[in-house]
This record gives C-alpha cells, structure tokens and sequence, in this order.
C-alpha cells in the first residue's frame, strides 16, 4: 500500500492537519529539548555566568566546570601558587588562577564505570532472562501461564520503592549492600517483568513454522532458538533493551538507599557535587552532559529497531 | 524414498480429539493426498508424520523403523509449510542451501545441489535476491527448493498451495505432479481443496473430525465412497442423497424411494433399521419427459444453471430437492415437470445409522472401471 493508495485514502491525514500536527512535534520537541540545553550550556559556563540573571545565551565558554567534576582542588596561598612550577594543563591555569591547585582525581569517573556496569550489566541479564521466558511462554503449553504472567507482572503494580526498606535489610544480611553485583541483580528483578511482556508480545509475532522448518531441517530446538529466531526478534530485543537500560541508567530512589561508596551510581553521585566548595552548577552540569551521553549513543545506534518497537504490533509486515 | 505406515495413531489435545486410531500405509514414492475439512486432523496427522508433534498413542513407521518418538530432525523428511516460512533475514541461496549447511556439508557441494535445485524450479536468476521481495509463486518454489535440495525420505505438504492465487494454483499443481514425477519421494500433501486433491493424487486419504474415512484413488473415492461424508465432501455439486425406505435384505436389487421402487446395484450385505439413504451423482440423473416409463421419479424444475459445457437443474421431488448435471441441449424451463431417471449402477446406498455405504455390485469394480 503505497502513496497511490494514500491520494485517496479516507484516513490519510489533510495538509492542513499534518501542517498542525508538525508544528505541535515541534513544539513539544522544543520543550524538552530546553532543559537538555540549558544543561548543555552550563556545562560550558563559568561559575558566575552559570547564575546570572538574565541567563546568558552568550557567554565566554570555559572548561572550568569539566576541570572540577573530575579533579579535587585544594585552596591555596597566591605565593604558594607562584612558587610552583609551570602549570601542565587546562585545568591546573584553570584552578591556578581561582587560587586552587588540583589535589588529585573525584570519584565521577569510578561512579560512571559503576553506572556503566550496573545499567549494562542489568540490561543484559534481563533481557536475556525476558528473551528465554518469553520463547517459553509463547512457544510451550506452560501450566498456569496466564497466571504466572500476571505474576510476573505484579511486581509492576507498585513502585518499586515501596519494597525498600526490606530489600535494604535483606541486603545487608546478604553482604550486596553497596556492591555492584547487588544493584545489577536488583535493577535485572525490576527490569525482567517489562522484558518479559515486551519480548512475548514480539516473539508471539514471529510464525513457529520458522523454528519447526529449522528443527525439520537438522536443527535443534535451542539451534533453531538462536539462529532463526534471535534475528528474528532483534528489533524487539533492541527496544526492550533500551527501556531497560533507560530504567537502570536513572534509578535514582534504590541507588540512594543502597549505595554509598564502591557501587554507587551516577544518579546519587551527581548531586553530591553541588556540595563540594560552593555551589558548581557548571560542575553539575557537565556530570549531567557527561551522563547522557551512554543513553544517547545506545538509542541512536538502535533508533532504527526502536522506533519499529514503540510501533510493535501496530503493523503488519 | 520411503513407505510411511501409520498405526494406530491418536492425538488429543485435553477433551478434544484431533485424531482418532487412524491406520494407514502410504507407498514408496507415492504422492498421497490427506484431504478433509479444516480441522480434520489431516495437518495434525502430517505433524505426528514430521515429528513436531508427539502422539498420544499409536506408531509412525518409517521404512518400518518405528520413529514415534524420534525429534523431527532425526526422521529425514522436508516439510513445505503453508505460508512457506522462508528465513527473511536470507536470501533465495541462503535458504534454499540451509538444510544442507545444517549438515556441514563441504561447501562447493552445498553450492552445487542449491544451484542444481534452483535450476530444476527454474529460479536460478533469483538466487542472490533477498526473499521479501518474492512473488508467492516464486516464493513457493524456493520452499520447495529448501526440501528437495535435502533429498530427504519424504515431503510433507501442508497446504502449500493455500496461500497462492486461483491461476498460480493450478500452474503450480502441475508443477508439483511433474516434480513428484522427476524426483519420485514419497509425498504427502495435505489440502482441503477436492479439486487439487483429486488432479494431482495417486492415493486420497479423506477425514472428517478426526478420523479417516477411505483411503483409496481419486477415482474410487469418487465412484465409490465409503461414507456419506466422503461423498457429500468430494463432488461439486455435492452428491444427492435421497430418504429411502430400509430393511433391505443382501441380494435386493432395488430399493423404495418416495413409493417408487428404484433399480440398484445388487447388495452384497443387509440393512436392518428403517430407514436408507440413496446416494446419487448430479450426472448420473437424467432428465425425461414426466410420463417416461423408465422414470421413477417425478419433480417440477426448480432452476436452471448454465455452465457452459454442461447445465445444472434442479428438480423439486417428492424425496426432496435435487441437483441434475444435464447435457446443454436438453431446454426446460422453471416449474416445468419432468420426469427422472437414475444410472443404476452408479448408485450408492448409505446406513443412515452408520453414515457407511453398503457394499454391493458397485465395490466389484466392474461399475468403476467401465466409467471414463
């Protein structure tokens, strides 16, 4: 069904209303593109260009705010300073000249790398755990299915937070407090539900007649599982992924309660650093823009699959 | 190449029974045709046969090793499904050569069948081609490729041409028959569709609610129905069936239809209730003037279709309405009457107990034969 169809169809939208309907993306993509900007800005401001009133739209960039998100600064005397030797980097003329000397390296980079692990890691658990229940759910007579998918998700139907406090006390019986292998199986128990549901509804899609050509043909029924059907599902895995990794790159209510110091995420790290000599919006910013990025990188490399499955089942191929 | 037997087998899924202590054998390298309503069972007997699925009892012999229980990839057979199920992450080549990749075959031997397969169903121009872009015929031969390419025991067909267009169809019938004839595997080919069945089957297997019915040529299954169903199901226009008057003792020659005593093939067996059932053809009628002495049976034209070659009258009678294949030359017109009369040894009587067809003359084989 091609554009020739499309000049007479009773549903195709009028020029005037597609008109109306791209100004409103637009518009709405402005809105939440504001905020990302903004943040994007500050990251490149100076600490007192970052709170001036009108905010500047103009202004002399600066890598001040990247120089303090990733070093720690020690204030110094200005003849102390002038006694030491050339400065070797940006960050050190940087710091030098508000009379601080680089101290050594922040935590950022260690809580990135857990945020990394942890949201990865997760994601892939649950998305092969969802991949592997979902083929059975689809594929085999489960006894009590219908009931056991409903279970499964329940664990959907409160906010996850609402278990806190006994995850928290289970945890520090268990020895996961703070460890990474704690929130990478917390955040795969939350994200598996979605996975779950997402992937069967995918995998229901995908005709049997696939596998059991495979199976007649000399495949087993894993091998007819992995070659035939995995790339069949690849769209749907790559949407589920990136709801998942979404969920577990942002949790921020768990992470809190859980984390303190070795497995502590990004989303509880960021805040901290307001707290570090004065109020570094431009430090806070740029460990938000630093943050994003993963995200962005991982939905634009899967944009293709994502958008066939945020449409899933809308279509028919 | 293999023979096929099927014993005893039975399938239920819960209370439902897909398939009922079906027995038969199906010939080496003979192409048997399962047809039957949908939900028959005949695709489910086909899935028992390729093992994806399991029976609940009952024994699959293949060239008499019994492979019940055995994992389809085990059984060597192809199985063409219905909506072909090409690979679309593959193209025509990829497809086409995966069963033999499946078995690590050196690869120039791969490259040689599948491009020889290609050849034989004239497709070899396609072979690089992605296969979402396909025509459905085209698609068909290359799932036809996938199991020939294989040179496996047996070919299962399950509808595999159900998905194509009326025109296509019949090419690719031919193409199947010719195919069977080159090739020479045994095949079962599952339709519901009598026409396909009867042009391209050396044996029909007919099925209704899970059970078989008559195992036996197109020919003799048409001729020779071995329950109600069968000939009701095979025939277009379907067979007429005409309330009769029972209790007929083996030898009787003629049986009572509305009052009038009708000439039969001679029974060979009895029947006891009260009741018969007369089965007879649209073109085993003919239609006479309504005082013709050889006519039994009276009725007034109720409407006349024209086929062209042929017309189809039907007549109200006294024993109910039937359908009459009548030569194009004959004129009646609405509400006329008109006598008919009955090629007797054409006609079948059914138990209406049993829906079972007695055997009489007609089963000699003498009727059969002499019919072209």
């Amino acid at each position: 069904m091609t554009s020739a169809n499309a000049a007479h169809s009773v549903v195709a939208p009028r020029p005037l209303t597609q008109r109306l309907a791209g100004a409103a993306v637009i518009l709405y993509a402005l809105v939440t593109m504001i905020p990302l900007v903004w943040i994007g800005l500050t990251s490149f401001k100076s600490p007192e260009d970052s709170i001036s009133y009108p905010p500047k739209l103009l202004f002399q960039p600066t890598l001040e705010g990247y120089c303090n998100l990733f070093t720690t600064r020690t204030r110094q005397t200005p003849e102390f300073i002038a006694k030491l030797p050339p400065a070797t980097s940006t960050c050190e003329v940087i710091s030098r000249s508000r009379n601080m000397v680089i101290a050594g390296p922040s935590n950022y980079v260690p809580r990135f790398v857990n945020s990394l692990i942890i949201g990865f890691g997760s994601t892939v658990f649950a998305v092969a755990l969802g991949t592997f229940a979902a083929y059975g759910f689809s594929r085999f007579k489960v006894p009590l299915a219908d009931d056991l998918l409903f279970f499964i998700l329940s664990t959907r139907m409160m906010p996850p937070i609402a278990v806190a406090i006994p995850i928290y006390l289970m945890y520090r019986e268990l020895g996961l407090s703070d460890t990474r292998l704690g929130m990478v199986l917390l955040y795969t128990a939350v994200n598996v539900s979605l996975a779950v549901w997402l992937l069967k509804g995918f995998i229901d899609e995908i005709p049997r007649e696939y596998e059991e050509a495979a199976m007649i043909d000399g495949y087993s029924r894993l091998r007819a599982f992995w070659k035939v059907v995995l790339p069949q599902a690849t769209t749907g895995i790559a949407a589920t992924a990136i709801f998942c990794l979404i969920f577990a790159w942002n949790e921020y209510a768990f992470a809190v309660l859980l984390t303190s110091g070795n497995a502590q995420t990004e989303p509880p790290f960021i805040p901290i650093i307001i707290g570090e000599g004065g109020q570094d919006w431009p430090a806070v910013a740029a460990g938000t823009t630093i943050f994003l990025v993963p995200i962005l990188v991982f939905t634009i490399l899967l944009r293709k699959h994502l958008l066939r499955g945020i449409t899933f089942g809308a279509v028919r191929r | 190449m293999a023979e096929i037997r099927i014993e005893q087998l039975h399938k239920a899924f819960g209370e439902f029974v897909a398939v009922r202590e079906s027995n038969f054998t199906i010939a080496d390298g003979e192409f048997f045709v399962m047809l039957g309503p949908s939900g028959c069972g005949k695709t489910t007997t086909l899935r028992m046969i390729a093992g994806l699925e399991l029976p609940t009892s009952g024994r699959i012999l293949l060239d008499g090793e019994d492979v019940t229980f055995r994992r389809g990839s085990e059984r060597d057979i192809a199985f063409v499904f219905q909506l072909f199920a090409l690979y679309p992450h593959m193209n025509v080549r990829q497809n086409i050569s995966f069963p033999l990749r499946v078995q690590r075959l050196p690869r120039r031997e791969v490259r040689q069948r599948t491009e020889e397969v290609a050849r034989l169903l004239r497709i070899d121009q396609l072979l690089e081609r992605p296969v979402g872009g396909l025509s459905s015929g085209d698609r068909q031969r290359v799932a036809l490729g996938r199991a020939i390419v294989r040179r496996a025991k047996a070919f299962l067909m399950d509808e595999p041409l159900g998905a194509l267009d009326a025109e296509f169809r019949e090419l690719m019938c031919e193409e199947l028959r010719l195919l069977h004839g080159r090739i020479g595997a045994t095949t079962v080919y599952v339709t519901h569709d009598q026409i396909e069945a009867m042009s391209m089957a050396d044996r029909i297997c007919v099925m209704d609610r899970g059970e078989v019915l008559q195992v036996a040529p197109p020919m003799e299954v048409y001729e020779r129905p071995a329950t109600r169903f069968v000939a009701g199901f095979i025939g277009s226009p379907a067979m007429n069936f005409l309330p009769a008057r029972g209790a007929l003792a083996p030898g009787r020659d003629s049986i009572a239809v509305s009052g009038h005593e009708v000439p039969m093939p001679r029974l060979h067996e009895g029947l006891v209730g009260p009741d018969a059932v007369l089965g007879v053809r649209p073109e085993h009628i003919r239609i006479g003037g309504p005082e013709g002495q050889d006519a039994p049976l009276r009725g007034r034209v109720f409407g006349v279709e024209y086929m062209g070659t042929r017309q189809l009258v039907t007549v109200d009678t006294d024993a109910g309405r039937l359908k009459v294949r009548a030569p194009n030359t004959l004129k009646v017109g609405d509400g006329e009457l008109v006598g008919l009369a009955f090629e007797r040894e054409r006609l079948v009587v059914f138990d209406p107990a049993t829906d079972r067809a007695l055997r009489s003359d007609l089963h000699a084989g003498a009727a059969g034969a002499a019919h072209g």
